[in-house]
């Protein structure tokens, strides 16, 4: 046992190939004992092949998988004790509720007394007490969910495994049971990992988040690391909208890059560590500029685009033929075909070389 | 790797078994027709060839399945489009008696066809006494007869294909259709027809492969009209096996090239994948006139079709000796059915026949199984060939099979496969098992297409070995789809009357064989007794198979 808190699930150099294609190359994680990672990244990225590695249905090609120091890699997914909850929740069809729960706990060997009460506390901790003898087909899609996740923990495993587990959700429902997942989860204490597409699920749910690109790891970290200090302009555009604008970078100082924006008059200050010069790329996120009158001495363009979200309003404003950027404000701030000026608040602003990914 | 090693090993041992029992057989029969190892001779070859009969049954055969293929496609899917589409007075009454025939096996079919309108029939004896005929008015017997047998019994078949089609069709594309401008037949012509081709193709080639290999109507209404079956068993029972095996060879490849020509005209319209909630059109309102008209024809269809099986029944409670010249019988009783408890001699094919069907099954079944987690769970290399080698049988036809493992199984010769089985009671199982391979198989295989892999895998991270998922969760949701394999195949073993006639003896004489030798004595009641036990079996399987695929779905 090498109880060493900070890697109780380690993922070292994880490798999968389908035939000459990299679904996996050489990823290696460490999730603290009772952390929530998500693996976020768009369809292609590798997170699904990650967790059935996890889970053991799929083997790697090369790494290994070490649980509180044991290595897990060639285990079969019995051996495991995972718990996992299936996308499609993979409820069994032809078992009751309390049969569906308690399958782990037989396969444990668990005594019938002890079997039942188990899956009675499993269930009351998901909040359907007494529903043991109700068929799975009659739960609605929140309540399969709770019952797969009842039946995941029951045999209390070492690591939850969880397969994008709102998806199968309506939008108005995901959100409530987000909040209860999230509420269990912490309650429980168990190292967990997430695989999702949405990054509004990984920040709300997660303690620390991997971005997954083709089969690579771009960055992993708290939400407010990522959002705050993407690495790469995909992460950027992945983590919170952004919008990306083609900049010229005149001059560094001290952490500090002056960038002339299209069709600017004067240029901005981004802090940047590192020496860009040239061509390069400016993430701007919606909240990192404000709007000011159409100056001459300020950075102007046209509303080409107003989506109204309540107190404020999404504003796409266009500076330059090939440039636009979108801007967070006040509802009634500016209308469709104004002109605006468009000042930096400060923070927000991202400065990447123009080849980089 | 170790492991995938043995899963391999194990996928080859799948292969050589079936192998085995599938493919050797069939190829002893084509080097017994060449003189087999070693006595490599053409012989009967030059005979077959030189023979005027042989060439005539061969065409007998080809044409006969063609003209039923077009007959049965004839009847059946006007009688599909009746029953589907439009709405007349007890329609589904109507729908449900013409789908009937499809739980008769063979031998009961021409059996209740004979009862009624063969010379000695109702009909026959009726039109004799209405106009005072000294003979029977007519001979059931010759190609005409054998193929109105067979439109009047495979017909179903089409009738169906076209009514599941139709069902399975998004109504929605015949509105498009409509919306478009097209009228009803447009419409029919341009959409519905081209969307059921795949289903109508299925239907024609599963009727040309049952008449390719149909026996029993030839057998009894043959006459001087001969075709591939019976001149195999003619030819065999006057103890010329090496002109059999040339003969048998011959249908052989009539059958492959005859399966593998049909499947190229096979369409892959899917139109039913668009489908969401939405229920099949309904039937459509028509005016009296026309509705008078569907009433008619569906009634007096349904009612020709299925006044055989009637006949049957009627039939079967006539003591022997009772009717001779009568219309009717005059004298009905129980005593042919109290004959089959109570009579040892006719209560042993029934048990024989039980036994060696549910035997044969079972075997089919873990087989099929077998191949089934092989090829489509473990994802053995072999698993397209075990697929192949579980759906081979269904091509070969049965009299074919019947004279490869009475080759196969008459030599004791343990080194090459060979050990003696014909005169024990193994070798019917055996034929039966083999038979029934992809009807398991079919069942089997569309069952783990609708097995979600995640339920096992779910039921894996929960701790459940192999075999506990195999138990605990594969075979309880595969059971629906076992069960009706298993009835299926139940039902055709049970019924089997062309692999029973070659490979029989008396001692392990079938239900069917004891028909036919009540038919010989005379005894037609005794023979009819049978048909209906054997129908009412059938049926009732059918029955539970369709209830516990209720429960279970």
């Amino acid at each position: 046992m090498s109880g060493d808190p900070s890697g109780y699930l380690r993922l070292e150099g994880l490798t999968r190939r389908f035939g000459p294609q990299f679904a996996l190359d050489s990823l290696s994680l460490q999730v603290p004992r009772g952390d929530l990672l998500a693996l976020l990244g768009p369809s292609g990225s590798g997170k699904t092949t990650t967790l059935r590695l996890l889970a053991g249905f799929d083997t790697p090609d090369a790494g290994r998988i070490l649980v509180d120091g044991e290595d897990v890699t060639a285990m079969p997914p019995a051996a495991r004790r995972f718990g996992m909850v299936f996308q499609h929740y993979a409820l069994f069809p032809h078992l009751d509720v309390g049969r569906n729960v308690a399958f782990g706990l037989e396969s444990l060997g668990v005594a019938p007394e002890e079997r039942a009460r188990r899956v009675r506390e499993a269930l009351e901790m998901v909040e359907l007490a007494g529903l043991e003898r109700r068929a799975v087909g009659a739960l609605s899609g929140g309540q399969q969910q709770r019952v797969a996740l009842a039946r995941a923990m029951a045999p209390e495993p070492r690591v939850l495994l969880l397969d994008e587990p709102l998806s199968n959700l309506d939008p108005t429902l995901r959100e409530r049971t987000r909040r209860e997942l999230r509420a269990l989860i912490r309650k429980i204490g168990i190292t967990t990992v997430l695989v999702t597409h949405e990054q509004e699920e990984a920040f709300d749910l997660a303690d620390r988040v991997a971005v997954l690109r083709a089969g690579r790891l771009e960055q992993v970290g708290t939400p407010e690391e990522l959002y705050q200090s993407p690495r790469s302009v995909f992460v950027a555009g992945f983590i919170g909208r952004a919008s990306l604008v083609p900049v010229e970078v005149l001059s560094h100082d001290a952490g500090v890059s002056r960038v002339r924006l299209p069709g600017a008059p004067e240029p901005w200050n981004v802090p940047h560590q590192g020496s860009l010069g040239g061509p390069s790329r400016l993430v701007i996120r919606p909240e990192a500029v404000r709007m000011a009158p159409a100056d001459p001495g300020v950075l102007s363009g046209e509303v080409v685009e107003r989506r109204f979200l309540g107190a404020n309003a999404l504003f796409t404003v266009r500076i330059a033929p090939e440039a636009t950027i979108e801007v967070l404000a006040p509802a009634d701030a500016a209308a469709t075909g104004g002109r605006v000026g468009l000042v930096p608040t400060g923070a927000g602003l991202h400065l990447y070389g123009a080849e980089a990914p | 790797m170790r492991r995938a090693t043995r899963r391999e090993l194990i996928g080859m041992a799948a292969v050589l078994l079936l192998g085995w029992l599938v493919v050797y057989p069939l190829v002893l029969v084509l080097a017994e027709a060449v003189g087999g190892p070693g006595r490599w001779t053409l012989e009967a070859v030059g005979r077959f060839a030189r023979e005027g009969n042989e060439w005539r049954a061969l065409a007998g055969s080809l044409g006969l399945s063609v003209a039923s293929a077009i007959g049965a496609g004839l009847v059946g899917i006007p009688l599909g489009f009746l029953t589907s589409r439009i709405a007349f007075p007890g329609r589904r009454v109507v729908a449900t008696l013409l789908g009937l025939p499809a739980v008769l096996p063979p031998l009961v079919g021409v059996l209740a066809f004979m009862f009624l309108f063969g010379e000695t029939g109702f009909l026959a004896r009726m039109v004799q006494s209405l106009l005072g005929m000294d003979h029977p008015p007519w001979r059931l017997e010759g190609a005409g007869a054998v193929l109105l047998v067979h439109v009047a019994t495979m017909y179903v078949y089409f009738y169906l294909f076209t009514r599941a089609g139709l069902s399975g069709l998004d109504p929605s594309l015949t509105e498009a259709a409509s919306s478009l401008g097209a009228d009803r037949w447009a419409t029919f012509r341009r959409v519905t027809l081209p969307l059921l081709r795949p289903a109508l193709s299925g239907a024609g080639i599963l009727v040309f492969m049952t008449s390719l290999a149909s026996f029993s109507a030839p057998y009894l209404f043959g006459g001087g009209f001969r075709v591939m079956t019976t001149q195999i068993t003619g030819t065999k029972l006057n103890g010329d096996d090496r002109l059999a095996m040339v003969e048998t060879a011959a249908l052989l490849l009539l059958a492959i090239s005859g399966l593998f020509l049909l499947r190229k005209t096979e369409g892959v319209a899917d139109a039913t994948g668009a489908r969401k909630g939405v229920g099949p059109a309904p039937a459509i309102k028509v005016g009296t006139l026309p509705r008078l008209v569907a009433t008619l024809a569906g009634w007096t269809l349904a009612l020709l079709l299925t006044l055989p099986l009637a006949t049957l029944l009627l039939v079967s409670f006539v003591p022997r000796g009772t009717w001779t010249m009568e219309t009717l019988p005059p004298v009905y009783s129980l005593l042919n059915y109290r004959a089959l408890v109570a009579d040892p001699a006719r209560l042993a094919p029934l048990l024989t026949s039980l036994w060696m069907a549910a035997v044969a099954t079972a075997g089919a079944l873990v087989l099929a199984l077998a191949v089934a987690v092989l090829s489509r769970r473990l994802r053995v290399r072999s698993g397209p060939l075990l697929e192949g080698l579980l759906a081979l049988p269904w091509g070969v036809p049965g009299t074919v099979f019947a004279i490869a493992l009475a080759t196969t199984f008459s030599v004791h010769a343990p080194w090459v496969g060979r050990v003696i089985l014909v005169g024990t009671v193994w070798i019917l199982p055996l034929a039966y098992l083999v038979r029934n391979l992809p009807i398991a198989g079919r069942s089997v295989l569309a069952g783990f297409r609708q097995l979600d892999p995640s339920l096992e895998e779910a039921a894996a991270s929960l701790g459940a070995g192999r075999v506990r998922v195999l138990r605990r969760v594969i075979l309880p949701l595969l059971s629906p789809a076992l069960a009706a394999g298993a009835c299926l195949a139940f039902v055709t073993a049970f019924g089997d009357f062309v692999t029973s006639i070659m490979l029989y003896t008396y001692d392990t004489r079938p239900i069917s064989i004891e028909i036919l030798s009540s038919l010989r004595q005379a005894d037609v009641g005794q023979a009819a007794a049978f048909g209906v036990v054997l129908m009412l079996l059938s049926a009732g399987v059918f029955f539970l198979a369709g209830e516990n695929r209720g429960a279970a779905g």
